[in-house]
């Protein structure tokens, strides 16, 4: 009996305690707040995997300077994301293709959209392959994608089969490809591998001879271990995104349920704020307001 | 002091006999809240998106649409063909070796079997699927490129591989119970008789084991059906019917784990993939029923 009480006495201590730390680091945080600006609130956003990394770079800077507001971030996909905003569940939904692609217009119509960045994919291919092709058209490179053309000497290349990495159906980098790169074209799902996400995809491109496959730029950025081609000669890069030259990109949205408000606004103002657009392109976004081209 | 007294021996007598009614019950509920959650969400493809069971049983065009309006096809075949090729050969592959081993650790070197194999046979047990998911893409699939001069090493024979050795130790550990439990009077008997000792393993104590040692094969089964990280890291998840061991093709868990993240909920891709669940969650049940009527018939018997 008299055990348990001192162990019932030694816990309430140690919770008390841990109370106690809970509180002091509260008040800390209080003071951090005077040095810093007054907004407080919660963000919570979801969706989009491909838009998290940047994300939640933006909300860790963007916390330093507004240490009271809590930010929540969560993958899930474009749909999920879309689908939390229009139901409320979420402040912010993040999607790679526009809320009309997913929800009923009349749901699609109440969401506001931020385009936070634009996206650019390129294709890119096993080293070997890149050796000798550096650049293919877009009708080679539909080919290539729907398995009308199998062998790499057909369009200029080594005596080496393809091989297609994709990325799955549900996928916003698919989504994006398919529309500006294969004009619609289904890819050739029963001839492709495909593989979960793009860091796995890189990898397995660079181990494969003869692979093809696609990813985002910021992807590239620090990678060195696969060739990007060119698409009708023209670089995927973020210059030529900007201009206009290279087709394959898509806007980065976050959308929110009627207009933002307090934190959320102040959040939204920040990604595509002048301040944060040198880390955007950092990390191989390309800044909307830059961009000489709409969609 | 007195009803304190009796407070105290209330508790002893019936806190922890009621904990353990509360957890055992809530388990119970757990289990059947899951199968009526997996029914509720798997059959809203037959009932919300008006397609046929027999659709997404036997055809193998799969394009759902990821909206709400629906309109796409279901078929997951190639999912399900996938599946129970890479079973069926992972229990090719792995019944002869855990038999042998169930024998060998058991009647032929006891000694050694408790104390090298058994512990190494534990240790696979408790190996993490990522590991040998992993182990297989980076030593496996280019031995496959290699050895058979194949473009890409992730294929049908990979992943029959990965699970043949994560089922391995299940099946082994679960057989060498069954022979050990095989009364001595039989193996005696055996003896008796003039047989040796491949004659007595053979013809007495395999048969008489046999009940367990089928149900050991169904746990790996059960075990290899529900796998999903390690084979989808090396089956290269193409969506086609393979035409030999070293092609590529995709199987149920694979497909759900790829595309669960991006199919929005409440989407007609979304419901298919739950409906693939469904069908995996009545899979193992019927493994497991198998099971109860195996052990069922070793109690009869014996």
């Amino acid at each position: 009996m008299n055990l348990k009480k001192m162990a019932a006495a030694g816990l309430s201590v140690v919770v008390l305690a841990g109370l106690a730390g809970c509180g002091g680091s509260q008040d800390k945080a209080a003071a951090d707040k005077k040095a810093g600006s007054d907004l407080s609130g919660k963000v919570t956003a979801s969706g989009s995997s491909a838009l998290l990394p940047l994300a939640k770079d933006a909300a860790a800077k963007f916390k330093a300077e507004n240490p009271n507001v809590s930010l929540t971030l969560n993958a899930g996909g474009s749909g999920t994301g879309l689908k939390q905003v229009s139901e409320g569940s979420v402040d912010i939904g993040m999607s790679d293709v526009f809320a009309e692609e997913k929800l009923p217009a009349e749901k699609a119509k109440e969401l506001v959209d931020h385009k936070v960045c634009v996206i650019t994919m390129a294709p890119i291919v096993n080293k070997d392959v890149g050796a000798t092709v550096k650049s293919l058209t877009k009708a080679q490179l539909q080919d290539i994608f729907t398995a009308k053309v199998t062998n790499w000497k057909d369009v200029g290349g080594p005596d080496e089969p393809i091989v297609l990495v994709t990325r799955p159906s549900t996928s916003g980098t698919r989504a994006l490809f398919t529309k500006f790169a294969m004009d619609g074209k289904e890819e050739a799902s029963n001839k492709s591998l495909e593989t979960d996400d793009s860091g796995t995809l890189i990898q397995s491109i660079s181990q494969t001879k003869g692979a093809i496959g696609y990813v985002a730029l910021s992807y590239l950025v620090n990678n060195k271990d696969v060739a990007t081609i060119a698409i009708d000669g023209v670089e995927p890069t973020l210059e030529n995104t900007y201009n206009g030259k290279y087709p394959v990109w898509g806007y980065e949205h976050m959308y929110t349920k009627g207009e933002p408000k307090g934190a959320v606004k102040a959040f939204l103002d920040y990604i595509v704020s002048d301040k944060y657009a040198g880390e955007l392109e950092k990390q191989g976004y390309a800044v909307t307001s830059k961009m000489t081209v709409q969609r | 002091m007195d009803t304190s007294r009796q407070q105290n021996m209330f508790r002893r007598e019936y806190l922890g006999k009621g904990i353990a009614t509360i957890c055992g019950l809530f388990l119970i509920v757990l289990t059947i809240a899951i199968g009526c959650f997996l029914l509720g969400k798997g059959s809203l493809t037959f009932t919300q998106f008006d397609h046929s069971i027999a659709e997404f049983l036997f055809s193998s065009e799969w394009k759902p649409s990821d909206t709400e309006a629906g309109g796409g096809q279901v078929g997951a075949l190639i999912f399900i063909v996938g599946s129970i090729l890479t079973c069926a050969l992972a229990l090719l592959i792995s019944v002869p070796f855990s038999l042998c081993t169930a024998i060998f650790m058991t009647k032929i070197s006891p000694a050694l079997g408790e104390k090298i194999i058994r512990p190494a046979v534990e240790i696979f047990v408790g190996i993490p699927s990522v590991v040998y998911g992993w182990v297989g893409l980076v030593v496996l699939v280019p031995l496959i490129k290699t050895v058979f001069n194949v473009p890409h090493g992730q294929s049908v024979l990979a992943a029959a591989i990965v699970l043949a050795v994560m089922i391995y130790p299940t099946i082994t550990s679960v057989s060498a119970d069954a022979i050990r439990s095989v009364n001595n009077k039989y193996i005696e008997g055996a003896y008796g008789l003039g047989s040796t000792r491949w004659q007595m393993l053979y013809k007495v104590l395999l048969p008489a084991a046999s009940t367990g040692i089928l149900t050991a094969i169904v746990l790996g089964l059960a075990r290899a059906f529900g796998e999903a990280l390690a084979v989808s890291m090396v089956i290269g998840k193409m969506r086609a019917f393979p035409e030999s061991l070293l092609d590529p093709t995709n199987n149920l868990t694979s497909a759900i784990a790829s595309d669960m993240g991006g199919a929005m909920d409440g989407g007609e891709f979304n419901a298919a993939l739950w409906s693939m669940a469904l069908l995996l969650f009545i899979i193992s049940l019927i493994f497991i029923l198998i099971i109860h009527a195996l052990s069922g018939r070793k109690e009869e018997a014996a």
